[in-house]
């Protein structure tokens, strides 16, 4: 009698749905009718509004039903769905589920299919394919290789990658370092969170090959607290590839040496910034530092240091892989490669989608995302989490490029897109972006520091319709001195939220909303 | 009697703690994560034993607890809800179950109840801003959350 597998994602976004009453529901069925069926909890597909999105091993064919209730399990044993027969909650094959059959997924090509922590599972899925060339290579071919795929970091600023590590490369030093920024505080985005839940040993393949190249001996993946199952998922995957020789003394029998540690955040955003982040690690509070000195130079306890996002490095292993020309052949202009975009808010079809740069922001959000998900208009968007600019309708022909962005006062940034329907109030998101940079200033910089506490007491003002016209030309000082005196994007970037919503969307702005209150 | 007992008892344990952790590159997160996950805070004895081990000052490590919005100096409630402000969440609604669930519960957030039942957090997305409003109940992930995830966080906080 041959096992039939069952698929229940793990991911937190499947958990926080009830995936795992879901699992509880289908291991009972099986066990009180006796069936002849494992259960593998996978990471997510990344089509999160289906989320528990449940799929049956038929004959090969992955066969999808979503979003699963514990309580409609019964009734998809009775109605045959190891067979993949079909059900109100039938989804078809998920391969192809338009969401996912329009993607190029790279970076995420094996996250919800295998099982996160099978080292077996990850080597039949072209697993460490990319480190082993890696290790048949000279570093700097390593280097040359990623500077030549385009890729960009993909943490928010954009650098080119290579680059990054060949200054680390040609640093001398007893010591360097590996850091990756897996502190993903922007809202509306969680990639990082995705692949380290669903595909952990991409990220340890990354870093290993980010090792070889600058000469590196050690990693930290420094991981948010609010992130409590990609911190239990990545220590696991941790001891399991050290244990197979993957990590350690000698990475794949190379001689080379790396091993990587995961460190816990503690609630800070501004340890998303890559020298905040290193102070933090080196265990001080976690203030901005100036730069000069690069990390690269001068990092992590003083020696060069990669920072490097978590997509940013979890795409290495596929451009080693498949080779440069590979990656760079999708996106366009700068922008090469693929990017995991994220779909939040109030949308219908919410989740990750990864494809080439150069949709536009209306594919996104309207064929893509289908619209809001109350089913209300569209009224903004905001790109790029809580320092992003919110986009209306009339920019919806914005192509994601990080060109274009930047040319229409806006950043994609960690590429989250989080949709707004009519019904909200554009003087109080511009309050919440002022609100936010004073909670998590790292009080370094004045102007972010007083001048966001001052913005949130004049947005106030303007919504009791106290002295409009004077009071929004405060705003516009303000930001102004925030943009031009911080010493980081907390400070320097918070302006776009809020000139983006007083430009966009004038008529919040206005008395006339506090009469119709 | 019972006093001195606990402070005893806090000293010890975090004692195991920096005999487990003081070794690491960059100790002290590590150590006051710890300290936190054995107390549900970070009690005030520990700080000199900590600021000893690590040949760094009580103000530094006060700075530190300080700085990070995690660290609390409080016992928390028996139950921490961790209730998403940003954005995502907003574009759903979750400034009105917030406002539900602190009328509920019966505490502000930032604040613990009176019967120590809960505490509840502000946090600034949990990742699941694809199933908006979010929370964390004792570290477990809710999402979309509506009134029936609402009287489940009630009868969980109550049990
Ligand atoms: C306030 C602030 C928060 C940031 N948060 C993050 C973050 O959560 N994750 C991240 O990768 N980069 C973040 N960055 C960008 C990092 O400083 C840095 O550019 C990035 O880690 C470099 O990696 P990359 O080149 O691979 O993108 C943040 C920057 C600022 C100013
Ligand atoms: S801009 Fe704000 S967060 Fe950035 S260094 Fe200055 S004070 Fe710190
Ligand atoms: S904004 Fe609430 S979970 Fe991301």
């Amino acid at each position: 009698m041959s096992t039939t597998t069952i698929f229940v994602p793990r991911d937190a976004a499947a958990l926080a749905l009830g995936a795992d009453a879901v699992e509880r529901a289908i291991a009972g069925q099986i066990a009180a009718r006796g069936l002849s069926a494992k259960i593998v909890r996978n990471g997510s597909r990344g089509l999160h509004w289906l989320e528990p999105l449940v799929e049956v091993d038929v004959a090969g064919t992955r066969m999808a039903y979503g979003p699963v209730a514990a309580a409609d399990v019964p009734s998809l044993f009775d109605a045959g769905f190891l067979d993949g027969k079909t059900h109100p909650l039938a989804l078809g094959p998920t391969e192809a589920i338009p969401f996912l059959a329009r993607q190029t997924r790279l970076t995420f090509a094996r996250c919800g299919i295998i099982d996160p922590l099978s080292l077996d599972d990850y080597r039949a899925h072209d697993g460490f394919k990319g480190l082993e060339r890696a290790i048949s290579m000279a570093p700097a071919e390593i280097v040359r290789e990623v500077t030549e795929s385009g890729l960009r970091g993909r943490g928010g600023a954009g650098f080119p990658t290579g680059i990054k590590w060949n200054t680390v490369a040609g640093a001398e030093a007893d010591r360097k370092y590996v850091v990756c920024n897996a502190d993903e505080g922007d809202s509306g985005t969680f990639a990082d969170r995705m692949i380290m839940e669903g595909d952990p040993f991409v990220l340890i393949e990354g870093m290993a090959i980010a090792g070889l190249a600058v000469g590196a001996t050690k990693g930290y993946i420094y991981i948010r607290s609010e992130y409590p199952h990609a911190v239990a998922t990545m220590r696991a995957a941790i001891d399991l590839a050290r244990s197979a020789g993957v990590l350690g003394r000698s990475v794949l029998g190379s001689g080379h040496t790396f091993d990587i540690e995961v460190r816990v955040g503690a609630g800070a955003y501004v340890c998303g910034e890559e020298t905040a982040l290193l102070n933090s690690l080196e265990g001080k509070r976690g203030i901005v530092r100036a730069k000069p000195p690069l990390p690269a130079l001068n990092g992590l306890f003083g020696k060069p240091t990669v920072v490097n996002n978590v997509i940013s490095l979890a795409s290495v292993p596929v451009i080693l892989h498949k080779g440069a020309a590979h990656y760079q052949h999708f996106g366009l202009g700068r922008s090469r490669g693929t990017i995991p975009i994220q779909i939040a808010g109030n949308c219908r079809h919410t989740g990750l989608f990864e494809v080439g740069f150069g949709l536009t922001l209306r594919e996104i959000v309207d064929d893509i995302g289908g619209g809001t998900a109350s089913g209300r208009p569209i009224k903004a968007v905001q790109v790029g989490g809580p320092l992003g600019a919110y986009f209306p309708p009339q920019l919806f022909d914005t192509v994601f490029d990080y060109e274009a962005f930047a040319a229409r006062d806006g950043l994609v940034g960690h590429a989250g897109i989080t949709v707004f329907d009519d019904s909200a109030d554009m003087l109080q998101m511009a309050r919440f972006a002022m609100e936010f940079c004073a909670i998590e200033s790292c009080g370094k910089c004045t102007p972010c520091r007083i001048g966001s506490t001052r913005g949130v007491e004049t947005l106030d003002k303007i919504a009791r319709g106290i002295d409009r016209e004077k009071n929004l030309e405060l705003v516009a000082d303000l930001c102004n001195t925030m943009k031009f005196g911080s010493l980081c994007a907390l400070g320097g970037f918070a302006p776009y939220p809020v000139m983006s919503a007083i430009t966009h969307f004038p008529d919040d702005f206005t008395p006339a909303r506090s009469a119709t209150e | 009697m019972t006093l001195q007992m606990r402070a005893g008892d806090i000293a010890t344990r975090v004692e195991a703690i920096l005999a487990e952790l003081a070794g690491l590159e960059g100790p002290l997160l590590p150590i006051l994560h710890e300290v936190q996950a054995t107390f549900g805070h970070i009690p005030s004895e520990a700080l000199p034993m900590i600021a000893e081990a690590l040949n760094i000052s009580n103000a530094e490590i006060h700075g530190v607890v300080t700085f990070y919005h995690d660290f609390r100096q409080e016992p928390a409630g028996r139950h921490v809800l961790k209730l998403c402000r940003a954005e995502a969440c907003q574009s759903m609604g979750s400034d009105l179950t917030a406002k539900r669930l602190q009328a509920l519960l019966g505490t502000q957030i930032g604040e613990t109840s009176p019967d120590g039942a809960v505490t509840i957090e502000a946090v600034y997305c949990l990742g699941l801003c694809s199933c908006a409003p979010a929370a964390l109940l004792d570290g477990v992930p809710l999402g979309r959350l509506d009134d029936e995830k609402i009287i489940g966080i009630l009868e969980k906080v109550r049990a």
